[in-house]
């Protein structure tokens, strides 16, 4: 089987677009990535698209097509993939798993969102999509509702404190004024946090990622073709699994059990464990994700979520940088680019030439997307080297 | 671009918003809310039929929310659980009485309540809440 690389990576500046369409923002992110790949349109052989909701956040439907048309890249086949705010890495899998199965050798993955067309309330119900509409959305629960009823679930059972989650988007926020793509790229306090107005207990403003307009995109290829490029990134493993879709059919409130499985089988398909892992980019649209993101990506203990970030080990000269360019929280959340976004960062930190964001000897760097409250979630390990040959 | 649910929508699951019936598979005896036409862990082997929840429970977790969706404004700030039903599965519901006294672990009971209001010209939802038992 082949092994499979990125040679370009790019997005767009994550950001309110009162100026940009969803067409503009993906073609932006589009030609970016080609750029930095240098490679022609007339090379792609195929699009993988993630995005969650165009149709009610523009009235958009049929997306992927419109990505291909816009870009000049007719007739090539065009794929919209949908899993809420994992669409973009389930765009990254698909291609991925499209180039692994012989079909392609050059493939684009992008994910984009248009997410202020629609005033904000109407942005926030379609957010609620992501969750059960017949017994979740139905009663009044609000998105940012689901993870607050994680987050008093956590906080009940291992002690984890507002404070602690408020260091979270302290840190993101932080890492953020390296990054100029980002949206809020400015420091905020713990205090600030916890002065913020409170939107669904424990939960206040600042715990929450914002809405953004924003688009980026991947070149993935195959092992033949990457050995012409200078500095590929290689993918060393990808999982995914699901979850029920509403938090009350769980089996645990205080764990995502689909991070814990997509994270079992890219580390599997790695060889490499939890200790190996340089960096991470993982999925904090609500400061309680990245807590239980850490314990479920093993990197530290189940309930050790708040210390590990109180010990500042997430901390861009931590023993485990997360979210080292801003996370969703600071760099923005449009929802379908987001995991593309992710690996983007992934890439340009192992190419090792980051300008100011880089983070010096990174090898292995992991990210972790999640659709919903939990119901996906994919996790993509990269390297600087790829895999070693088994044949 | 505002859409107004047809009358189907919520009809069709009447029975469960208004009486709490969910399914109990009897191979295995687990019990589901929402229904389930499939159990789960039997699928073929199964077999679900209607079950009548107690409406007694305790919260597992909860929250308030303060930023409500549209059609909950009046409601807000109102209360959320996840609420764990005695029968032995969970339920999402509002919280109805002195939510400041919500605690995990605390019982509740179903109530019936007006749920949401679909617009000046739209639908009125009834359904399920929980009130604390003191």
């Amino acid at each position: 089987m082949t092994r499979v690389a990125v040679i370009g990576a790019a997005y767009t500046k994550f950001d309110e677009h009162w100026e940009k369409s969803l067409r503009d923002l993906s073609t932006e992110a589009g030609a970016l990535a080609l750029r930095d790949a240098k490679i022609e349109g007339s090379d792609i052989q195929a699009l993988y698209i993630g995005n969650m909701s165009a149709g009610s956040f523009t009235g958009q439907e049929h997306l992927a097509a419109l990505a291909v048309d816009e870009a000049g890249l007719t007739p090539i086949p065009a794929t919209r993939c949908e899993a809420a705010c994992a669409s973009g890495a389930l765009a990254f899998r698909n291609a991925y798993i499209a180039i692994l199965s012989g079909e392609y050798d050059i493939v684009v993955a992008a994910g984009a969102e248009k997410m202020t067309d629609l005033k904000g309330t109407d942005a926030i119900a379609t957010l609620m999509g992501a969750g059960d509409q017949e017994w979740e959305s139905s009663i009044g629960l609000t998105f940012v509702g689901l993870y607050a009823l994680l987050a008093r679930a956590h906080m009940h059972r291992f002690g984890t404190t507002s404070e602690q989650l408020a260091m979270v988007s302290v840190n993101n926020h932080k890492n953020a004024t390296l990054n100029e793509l980002a949206q809020f790229p400015a420091e905020v306090t713990v205090e600030q946090v916890l002065k913020s107005p409170l939107i669904a207990d424990p939960l206040r403003l600042l715990d929450c990622s914002p809405i953004t307009d924003g688009a980026a995109a991947l070149v993935l290829v195959s092992e033949e073709v990457a050995r012409r490029f200078e500095n590929p990134v290689w993918i060393l493993g990808c999982g995914q699994a699901s979850d029920a879709l509403a938090l009350d059919n769980r089996k645990s409130l205080v764990e995502m059990n689909a991070t814990k499985v997509a994270a079992r089988q890219a580390y599997g398909q790695a060889g490499l464990e939890p200790k190996d892992i340089d960096i991470a980019e993982v999925h904090d649209c609500f400061s309680i994700n990245e807590i239980l993101a850490v314990e479920d990506l093993g990197f530290c203990e189940k309930g050790k979520g708040g210390k590990f970030v109180e010990e500042g080990k997430i901390a861009r000269d931590g023993e485990k940088p997360i979210n080292t360019t801003g996370g969703l929280k600071a760099i923005g959340h449009p929802v379908g680019a987001t995991g593309i976004r992710q690996i983007a960062d992934l890439v340009m930190q192992l190419r090792g030439n980051y300008g100011k964001l880089q983070i010096n000897g990174v090898k292995r760097g992991l990210a972790l997307n999640i659709g919903g409250s939990g119901a996906t979630a994919i996790t993509t390990i990269l390297g600087k080297e790829p895999k070693p040959t088994t044949y | 671009m505002t859409y107004k649910s047809s009358v189907p929508l919520y009809w069709r699951l009447r029975k469960s918003k208004y009486n709490l019936i969910g399914t109990k598979c009897a191979n295995c005896n687990s019990v589901f809310f929402p229904p389930r036409a499939l159990c789960p862990n039997c699928r073929r082997r199964g077999k679900t039929e209607n079950f009548r929840f107690s409406g007694k429970g305790k919260i597992l977790t909860y929250t308030i929310i303060r930023a409500p969706p549209e059609g909950f404004e009046r409601d807000a700030p109102y209360g959320v659980a996840i609420v764990r039903l005695d029968e032995g599965t969970n339920v999402t519901a509002q919280i109805v009485g002195d939510i400041n006294k919500m605690e995990i672990g605390k019982r509740v009971s179903m109530v019936f309540r007006k749920i949401h209001e679909d617009g000046e010209d739209g639908l009125i939802r009834y359904g399920f809440k929980f009130q604390l038992i003191e």
